[in-house]
């Protein structure tokens, strides 16, 4: 039997794994003291086996396992686990932050939550004067008012048929359970016929955004916009990417829109650069597409397409993006503007494995892009192979 | 040993890696312990790891040496209750309602819904009653499955039970082995993970594989069994979309045991690639940039 020491060290074991950050429920530890009974715990090796096979759930977390053990189950430590220094998990990891991170966080806090809010009126005039004005052109006041307006923007994400059936009126399909079960109420006479239809479910959306420096005045409205569109969508993905892609979802999903840009600045580890996109899009495609494309994931593209980078691979590496999504939609500020035309080698290149080319430099294009993802078709349709011009021929 | 009973479970880790062994399975210590612990305290076995690395040959194996039977259930989006666990059986519940509709109106819909109705999916029949020992039942790349299908199979690993509103509870006499797999398409839910004993099956090393490969392939000269393993771990360390799994080498071994090839030459494995990499992408790179270094190297 377990003595009350092993019980003891068993606890206290947990505890020290959850402090590396892995995730360790009561239920574990204890088929953990269960497994104990049953292996030859005094054999080390055994014992490890025993304890990982029981306590992690996960293969990332493997490694910070082992070093937990070790650092916990050396001799004559096992019963002070405290004060050990133990590695984190890698995803509490803590990157360093850079000048401009610093900068946004800062930007973050100095935002009082509590300022006036301007007469009503007069504040939803204003705010219609700024539905056309370029992001580029805001003005510190303006970009505030903006980033409320941002915050009340309301969007219908594009919708999906499953393959999931549940019972509807309007459905196609017999239901044959909920027939049977009326005819057997009725003397065996079917008298009326209850249907079943496809779950219709919402699209994953992913944002895979440029954050490089000519990015970067639209970076912060464009994160507060994804930010609004997690907050609505649970199933939104988001990355960055200038020379580095980074997953900041899980920042993203924090309530807090301040706090949440705070945190997604510390994650990001280089702001305003240069851009990498091709590289990044190869790092996309081969570590997250598989993960997070799946389910016919709508797919945003932010990015100006000024790419330094090899061309041929991007080609490659966009033609492959595009074929594990439902939509790639490519989102450019500049073709806000009049006079911009898709030259930059990287950008015309890029446009023929695009599904929609639209503008992202104002709050009406914002709109725009809400209302166009909602009509997006919730069933499978044929690929119009290159880029559509514009939304309405996107139909 | 001879006692069938007896034999449905371990004493030990190493009987594990032993009776596996035995049928053709090569375990290290780590999965040798997922193994024992899942079987011994009934707890249903988490398998992750590439593609083509054993998860499901394991399962199959389980269910070999303990002479039960494999319950497969392969998870697709879209799963439901109908497909995984049990369904009436329609057309038979019309025909008897028409039946007995011509003969006299007196019995009515009565017993429309019981037992001799009832069509058993895979989940319904590994808890069945009638079973005289535990089956092994596998349920295959979980992450293919929605959301829903996972919260379902979470309620019926805690209790081993399911209930059919119609005929009530049914409870399984054996709790089966259950076996889990997922190809990490999506991530297996935290509440699902805890309920099991987790293993992360990794590509074997060097020596392990080759062994893997003598076993499969009995006629394939231990040189080129360490060429050909020799060449897919090298192929498995470059950037491809999709790295060859252990099934890729045996079936690689298979077939240049066929081609009764004695030594790995360029054009023999440019000719039969397509056994071990299965993307055009893949194919073009190895071919044209990387085959001969590979080679070399293996050589060398």
């Amino acid at each position: 039997m377990i003595g009350p020491s092993v019980e003891h060290s068993v606890v206290s074991f947990a505890r020290a794994l959850r402090t590396a950050g892995l995730s360790v429920g009561v239920s574990q530890s204890e088929s953990f003291a269960r497994a104990l009974l049953l292996v030859d715990a005094t054999a080390r090796r055994e014992f490890q086996l025993a304890a990982r096979a029981t306590l992690v759930s996960r293969h990332e977390d493997q490694p910070v396992f082992d070093a937990v053990f070790d650092a916990f189950w050396s001799e004559g430590q096992a019963s002070s686990p405290r004060g050990q220094k133990v590695p984190w998990a890698p995803r509490h990891d803590h990157v360093p932050r850079t000048a401009f991170a610093a900068y946004m966080a800062q930007r973050a806090r100095t935002e009082d939550p509590d300022v006036e809010v301007p007469e009503l009126a007069k504040a939803a005039s204003a705010l219609e004067l700024l539905q056309r004005k370029e992001f580029a052109q805001l003005t510190d006041d303006e970009l505030r008012s903006i980033e409320r307006a941002l915050r009340e923007l309301r969007f219908e994400p594009a919708l999906r048929v499953t393959r999931r059936r549940v019972p509807s009126r309007r459905g196609k399909t017999l239901d044959w359970r909920r027939a049977l079960h009326a005819a057997s109420r009725h003397d065996g006479a079917v008298l009326a016929l209850p249907k079943r239809r496809r779950k219709v479910k919402r699209r994953p959306i992913v944002v895979l955004a440029d954050i490089s420096g000519s990015m970067e005045i639209y970076s912060r409205i464009l994160l507060q916009f994804f930010h609004g569109l997690t907050r609505i969508h649970r199933l939104t993905e988001t990355f960055v990417f200038a020379t580095r892609l980074t997953c900041i979802t899980s920042q993203l999903q924090m309530r807090n829109v301040d706090e949440a840009l705070e945190q997604a600045a510390t994650a990001i580890v280089d702001f305003a650069g240069g851009t990498r996109i091709a590289e990044c899009l190869r790092t996309f495609n081969r570590l997250h597409a598989g993960r997070v494309l799946r389910r016919g994931a709508v797919l945003l593209l932010v990015s100006d397409g000024w790419e330094t980078g090899d061309a041929g691979l991007l080609e490659a590496e966009m033609r492959k993006l595009q074929s594990f999504c439902y939509r790639l939609i490519w989102l450019n500020p500049l073709l806000g503007r009049p006079t911009y035309r898709p030259l930059a080698a990287g950008m015309s290149i890029a446009l023929q494995h695009v599904d929609d080319f639209l503008p992202i430099h104002s709050l009406q294009s914002l709109r725009d892009l809400s209302t166009h993802l909602a009509r997006l078709s919730s069933r499978r349709c044929r690929r119009v192979s290159g880029f559509l011009s514009s939304p309405e021929s996107a139909e | 040993m001879h006692d069938s009973l007896a034999r449905t479970s371990f004493t030990a880790p190493a009987e594990v890696i032993e009776r596996l062994g035995e049928r053709g399975y090569v375990a290290d210590a780590a999965l040798a312990m997922s193994v024992f612990l899942a079987v011994r305290m009934g707890r249903p076995l988490l398998l992750e790891g590439a593609p083509g690395v054993g998860k499901t040959l394991l399962a199959s194996t389980l269910a070999e040496v303990f002479e039960t039977r494999l319950i497969r259930l392969q998870c697709y989006e879209g799963l439901d209750i109908g497909q995984a666990a049990y369904e009436w059986n329609y057309p038979k519940q019309l025909l008897e309602l028409q039946s007995r509709r011509t003969a006299e109106r007196a019995e009515g819909a009565d017993g429309l819904f019981t037992e001799a109705f009832l069509l058993r999916r895979p989940l319904l029949q590994a808890i069945d009653a009638s079973h005289d020992r535990p089956p092994v039942l596998l349920v295959d790349e979980l992450d293919r499955s929605d959301e829903e299908f996972e919260s379902f199979l979470l309620e019926l690993l805690s209790e081993f039970q399911i209930t059919v509103p119609e005929l009530g509870t049914l409870r399984a006499a054996h709790r089966p082995i259950v076996i889990l797999t997922s190809n990490r398409t999506r991530d297996v839910h935290d509440a699902l993970r805890r309920r099991c004993i987790y293993h992360w099956i990794d590509y074997p090393p060097f020596e392990k594989e080759v062994e893997i490969v003598r076993i499969k392939v009995p006629g394939l000269s231990q040189h080129v069994a360490r060429r050909v393993v020799d060449f897919t771990q090298r192929l498995r360390r470059q950037e491809l979309a999709k790295p060859p799994g252990v099934a890729e080498t045996v079936e690689w071994a298979e077939a240049l045991r066929v081609l009764a090839v004695t030594d790995l030459e360029p054009t023999t494995v440019s000719a039969t690639l397509g056994l071990v990499l299965k993307y055009h992408d893949d194919l073009e790179t190895v071919r044209k940039e990387l085959l001969t270094t590979l080679l070399d190297a293996g050589a060398a």
